[in-house]
């Protein structure tokens, strides 16, 4: 997994509530390339020519590096193609007031960085943010800082912030623990045979 | 073993207590998976990272899949019928072949949507931890499970570890007094309930749904309420077992029998919620006072009474959600204050995770029974498990649609992801019992209608949206 730092650059403000994962990343769209399906559905005109109105097909935004979004960004579908997609276009970091949950676990295992602000903060960045000047995201120092110099600090876990400044994704973990959990299911085994012993009652007549 | 906290727990603290590998910190925990369902849509490259990293599936004993999202769903298809399957379905029993797990393939008797047979053939316990590459693992939650969806890579690490590495969620409880009125269906008061406390009221949070209107409710209905607590945002919805669940439970195929099942049913009996346990938020809803719904917009909780007017974005709370309201306005080609009664639709979708289950074929057939679907209206009933398909079939409801003019199709998602071999056409209007009414779910410029397996079939017969009520 790439690792993530320091990310400066245009923030694009999409401040829409409920962005879901079908917007982000559509089912199908004919366009082909994750990065040409990115937000089909809201990007184009019914023609297929770029939509002007949306902000990704405007400068300075259309190589932005920051998604600025309102509540509930990445609502909805499990598919990680959403993420993939935001990487697919150059975004490495979605500033949000909320985020849909299993979205906000899969920016984790792809080198982007989901940030919540308060949503009165979030306007006031989104404000200074909207012509084009760059705003510099560092998760070393775990703060955000806005064109006019503003310095706002952000939460994470502090778990997932290791793992992003290092590059390491959940599988890289979790590959190091397999005997503590072989050593877990033997004890749980005991508690909880009922788990274990996947019984087949043979109910229908044949399996694939 | 965890720290267990000593009295006041909830339902989702025991259950998740029960699955503690290893706490990392910072209240993350390593997370054991009880149940790992597989589907063909989300997991191929999960098994390619697994090639290409030289490991194994720690334990294929408790991985099942079902090749669900990429199958054409129409009478006599097979896995050539579409191009999505004609790839994903051999891929997917490619996978499961070279690791040795149980598919229940395309032309089992036990094929169906995963979120259907889990429950049906007793794989899903109460109790249990279930996981799946599908955000409506939730719907799980009706039997007591404690199910969730993931992404690729953290399925991949299920495959990989049997384990997930997880922040423990803060706690919901939404409370529904009162029983149902006539017509009204299990879709209804959640889709009521979304409208109410908005998309996002549950993100964060594992909702415990409870109350006199969830526990009246059989274990297929309970599946549809928690099918829908991840349009509230949350990840987890769960129902606490009681004896409904455990008859349920007993009779199913790979669900333990015996002295094994008495033992784990004294085992579920204490998977309740302390009375001292702490919410994070507790919300009351009433159960008698919801109406038949159906969405007029682009979010399930853009829900209204069927015989409501549309809403007007400057009656919006503030200006994103009336900006949100203007374009979905615009999209699904409705004026604020219109009725949707008598709104007419080119098509009508029975079937899915969220209402593909018999009770809700049922619900649908009660209302065809001798009529016949409107000449404009391409209607489909699809169930959602080749059980429930049979079973259906043998209380004659597939000749009630039949002779009705729709369509009885083969198990699968189908309509709902906008997949199954069926494609609907820019501006086309859908009645649909699926979940998600989003911008192009089912198809570029398709229009969705949300709404309970009655009201799809009434649409049907009406060639329009009508109220069951008036039925």
């Amino acid at each position: 997994m790439d690792a993530f730092t320091v990310v400066r650059g245009p923030a694009a403000p999409l401040m829409l509530p409920d962005v879901n994962t079908d917007v982000i990343s559509p089912g199908h769209t004919g366009k082909g390339s994750m990065a040409l399906s990115a937000f089909a559905p809201i990007r184009y005109l019914s023609d297929g020519r770029d939509d002007p109105s949306f902000v990704l097909n405007r400068e300075p935004f259309r190589e932005a590096p920051i998604l600025l979004a309102a509540q509930n960004f990445g609502c909805g579908s499990s598919r990680e193609t959403a993420v993939w997609s935001l990487r697919a276009i150059g975004i490495r970091c979605v500033i949000a007031i909320s985020f849909g949950d299993i979205f906000f676990g899969n920016c984790f295992q792809n080198g982007v960085l989901p940030i919540v602000l308060d949503e009165r903060v979030l306007e006031s960045l989104a404000e200074e943010a909207a012509d084009g000047a760059p705003l510099e995201v560092d998760l070393r120092a775990s703060v955000v800082r806005s064109p006019r110099g503003a310095t706002i600090p952000f939460t994470i876990d502090p778990l997932r912030r290791r793992q992003l400044l290092e590059g390491i994704d959940d599988l890289d973990a979790g590959l190091l623990r397999r005997d503590e959990i072989r050593a877990f299911q033997q004890a749980d085994r005991a508690l909880r045979p009922w788990i274990y012993q996947v019984a087949d009652a043979g109910a229908s007549p044949t399996l694939g | 073993m965890s720290t267990v906290k000593v009295g006041g727990r909830t339902l989702v603290d025991k259950i998740w207590d029960q699955h503690v590998v290893a706490e990392l910190g910072d209240g993350l925990d390593v997370l054991h998976v009880d149940r790992h369902l597989v589907h063909d849509v989300t997991s191929p490259q999960a098994f390619t990272t697994l090639a290409e990293r030289s490991v194994e599936v720690l334990s294929p004993e408790l991985t099942f899949g079902s090749p669900e999202h990429s199958v054409t769903i129409l009478s006599g298809r097979t896995e050539e019928s579409n191009d999505l399957s004609r790839t994903f379905v051999p891929l997917l029993r490619r996978n499961f072949a070279a690791h040795k797990l149980r598919l229940f393939d395309i032309d089992s008797p036990d094929h169906g949507i995963v979120h259907v047979i889990g429950p049906e053939l007793g794989l899903t316990l109460p109790g249990a931890t279930v996981v799946c590459g599908d955000s409506h693992t939730c719907t799980n939650g009706g039997l007591g499970a404690l199910g969730f969806g993931v992404g690729t890579s953290e399925l991949t690490l299920v495959l990989a570890t049997q384990s997930l590495l997880q922040r423990r969620p803060k706690m919901m409880r939404i409370t529904f007094a009162g029983a149902l009125a006539p017509g009204v269906e299990p879709k209804d008061l959640m889709l009521d309930a979304i409208a109410r406390l908005g998309a996002d009221a549950g993100a964060g949070y594992a909702i415990e749904f409870t109350g006199p209107g969830i526990v009246a409710l059989g274990v297929e209905q309970r599946m549809t309420i928690c099918n829908l607590a991840v349009e509230l945002g949350a990840k987890i919805g769960l129902v606490a077992p009681d004896d409904v669940t455990f008859d349920y439970v007993a009779t199913r195929r790979f669900a333990p029998k015996g002295a094994l099942l008495d033992r784990a049913i004294e085992h579920w009996r204490g998977l309740v919620s302390d009375p001292d346990a702490v919410f994070h938020r507790e919300v009351e809803l009433d159960a008698a006072a919801v109406a038949p719904q159906i969405t007029w917009g682009t979010s399930p909780a853009h829900s209204i009474a069927v015989d409501a007017a549309v809403p007007d974005p400057t009656d919006a709370p503030d200006d994103t959600t009336a900006r949100q309201w203007e374009q979905a306005l615009a999209y699904m080609d409705l004026r604020p204050g219109q009725s949707l009664e008598g709104l007419p639709v080119e098509w009508v979708f029975i079937g899915s995770c969220t209402n593909g289950r018999l009770s809700d074929l049922e619900a649908a057939a009660a209302v065809a029974r001798g009529r016949k679907v409107s000449r404009h209206v391409r209607a489909l009933v699809v169930p959602g498990s080749r059980a429930v398909k049979r079973a259906a079939e043998g209380r004659g409801l597939d000749r009630v649609f039949i002779d009705a003019g729709f369509e009885w199709g083969e198990p699968g998602c189908g309509l709902c992801p906008g997949l199954g071999g069926v494609t609907l056409e820019t501006g086309d209007r859908c009645v649909s019992t699926s979940n998600r009414n989003f911008v192009g779910r089912q198809g570029t410029g398709v229009r969705t209608h949300l709404a309970g397996a009655a009201t799809a079939a009434l649409a049907a017969i009406e060639g329009a949206i009508a109220d069951v009520r008036r039925n």
